[in-house]
């Protein structure tokens, strides 16, 4: 019952604000990815992990006024950022939407850039690979972004700090 | 690579979307006869569309060979204009062929009730222990993790993957037309043959020339129109919901420790979520559609009556509804559940929205390609650009919500609570 959608806002209730589309795909895919329930499904494209009907819903709340979009130019690029406002959390009250210890991976998550998140859920999308053709994907594929093995290692260590968070 | 063999003679499949799907490789001919593509006959393409259109009961296999047959004939477009290998060839018609084969019985359902990703079980088809594996070892060891990357998208060369997997790609275009072809509508067709005649690669994808710009919009906007008229239909979409319904009613009652009268054996794996290779390729329609015979008879009275509904067609009602007006809707639960009916199994809200064609927006972080367009110049510049239809739809999000209830259990209420009901939901008594 539009839990889906729900669940979105509560991740955008908890980081208070999320700023960048990729910044919010990497969030939901990483946590997903650590077992948070979120019903979106994901694919690979230009940015990394990135889901269609997560897109398609942000628009849908934002068009009924659930979500707060506000844009800014930052240089040539675009950016959005992502707000709760009342109607939001009014919906959310009667959606009942328990996301666990998602809250806490939200929390921190949303302290890291998009750059480093697209790295994190890249380095997660490729984790079923030995470490060598895992870092060979991310050079590969996201050579534009010109990551680092030193950043890959971040990587690494950041998911295992996600891990230890949900033991906690 | 060892040499893959020719066929001795080309081989035919008669089609009625491309007349005649042809093979020539020895290694396609095998793949087509390998179990795990062979389970596709028994897996629709479109789902519960059938309940709908009646004629839409093709296969995900007919697709699957459709989306071959498409790009086998990109390939001989390509022919003289771009630089590919055997193997890279090879690579394109078996990751067209195989990219569905990890789909299931009503996917869309399942895997929302189950809480899986179909991709997730093609790459494990391909690069896991089965018949479709072992044939594709034989072009070479590495070979079946290509294809499982082509498919997933992560395959470095972008022009590869971008035939399978983009706004306009060799799997849209079968579909588009198959599904129009089975379920009898008009607005799904396109010419195809003039958008692979002026299909034309360009570095890390394709274009196409500026002369076959109208059937590139006609693509488009049959797209658009599939996908409102057919794909979202809500009586399609009313289906989905029993069967959603269906799956997480048997799931429950497995949780609860409820002994069914005959043990869903096919099912356990998926309600322990501890499902294996061996267990997913087991599960197609045949199976589903037998366990629903069963559980019609079950005594879990919601159980048996989710299942008569949906091998009945005897589907759920629906209004349309504003996501805003969630208070009401919690109120219309509330009174389901006065009047003993579960609202939980009954009630349900279905959102769907879509996105016909996306442009380039500068400076966006967006994940679509656009269209491109090659002007006589041999300037590029974006489909929208140059069309005014596709213009039109450019960008444009469209949403639909609805809530479905079984109208034929509210008739059976008392009137007052029945009026109630009916007057929250806002439907008239001869709905």
């Amino acid at each position: 019952m539009l839990k889906a959608h729900a669940k979105i806002m509560r991740l955008v209730e908890v980081a208070g604000e999320v700023t960048g589309r990729k910044k919010l795909h990497k969030m939901v895919y990483i946590a997903k990815k650590l077992q948070v329930d979120f019903d979106e499904r994901f694919e690979f494209h230009m940015y990394g992990p990135y889901s269609e009907e997560l897109t398609l819903r942000v628009d849908e709340l934002c068009s009924l006024g659930m979500l707060d979009e506000t844009k800014e130019s930052k240089g040539a690029i675009e950016l959005y950022r992502y707000k709760l406002n009342e109607d939001g959390r009014e919906f959310l009250q009667y959606h009942n939407v328990d996301i666990g210890y998602g809250d806490r991976l939200i929390s921190r998550m949303n302290q890291e850039n998009s750059r480093f998140l697209e790295l994190v859920s890249t380095v997660l999308y490729f984790e079923h690979l030995p470490y060598e053709q895992m870092k060979s994907k991310v050079f590969t594929l996201k050579s534009m972004q010109k990551y680092t093995e030193e950043e890959i290692q971040k990587a690494l260590a950041f998911m295992d700090e996600l891990r230890d968070m949900i033991k906690q | 690579m060892q040499e893959p063999q020719l066929l001795s003679e080309e081989k035919v499949f008669k089609d009625p979307v491309h007349r005649y799907v042809h093979v020539r490789e020895k290694l396609i001919w095998d793949l087509i006869n390998a179990r795990e593509f062979q389970r596709l006959r028994r897996i629709r393409q479109l789902g519960t569309s059938y309940l709908t259109f009646h004629g839409g009961e093709h296969s995900r296999f007919n697709h699957s060979l459709g989306v071959y047959e498409i790009m086998r004939r990109i390939l001989e477009t390509f022919e003289g204009r771009v630089q590919l290998s055997r193997e890279e060839k090879l690579l394109c018609l078996c990751a067209a062929l195989l990219h569905d084969v990890g789909h299931g019985p009503f996917s869309h359902t399942f895997e929302k009730v189950f809480r899986f990703d179909h991709e997730e079980w093609t790459r494990k088809i391909l690069t896991g222990d089965t018949e479709i594996n072992r044939i594709l070892r034989s072009v070479g060891e590495h070979f079946p993790q290509k294809v499982a990357e082509v498919v997933g998208k992560t395959y470095e060369n972008k022009l590869i993957v971008s035939l399978i997997s983009s706004q306009i790609d060799a799997d849209r275009m079968d579909y588009l037309l198959r599904d129009a072809y089975y379920t009898g509508v008009n607005y799904g067709n396109f010419d195809i043959e003039r958008i692979l005649r002026v299909m034309r690669p360009h570095e890390d994808g394709v274009v196409f020339k500026f002369s076959g710009m109208h059937a590139v919009e006609d693509y488009i906007m049959s797209r658009y129109q599939m996908y409102w008229q057919v794909y979202f239909h809500p009586v399609t979409r009313s289906a989905e919901v029993i069967l959603c319904k269906i799956f997480q009613r048997a799931r429950q009652l497995y949780d609860s420790g409820y002994i069914f009268e005959q043990e869903p054996r096919h099912y356990l794996p998926f309600f322990r979520g501890e499902i294996t290779l061996a267990d997913y390729l087991m599960l197609d329609e045949n199976v589903a559609f037998y366990y629903m015979g069963q559980w019609r008879m079950e005594k879990d009275p919601i159980l048996s009556d989710l299942c008569a509904r949906f091998m009945d067609r005897n589907l759920f009602q629906y209004v349309e509804y504003n996501p805003r007006d969630f208070i009401n809707l919690e109120e219309i639960k509330k009174l389901f559940l006065e009047a003993g009916i579960d609202p939980a199994y009954y009630v349900e809200v279905d959102s769907t929205s879509d996105l016909p064609y996306d442009f380039y927006r500068p400076g966006e972080e967006q994940e679509r390609i656009p269209i491109m367009l090659r002007m006589s110049s041999g300037e590029l510049i974006e489909l929208s650009r140059k069309s005014e239809i596709v213009q039109a739809i450019s960008g444009k999000r469209r949403f639909d919500h609805k809530l479905y209830f079984p109208y034929d259990k509210l008739m059976s209420l008392p009137e007052d609570a029945a009026g109630l009901i009916r007057e929250r939901l806002g439907v008239m008594e001869d709905a």
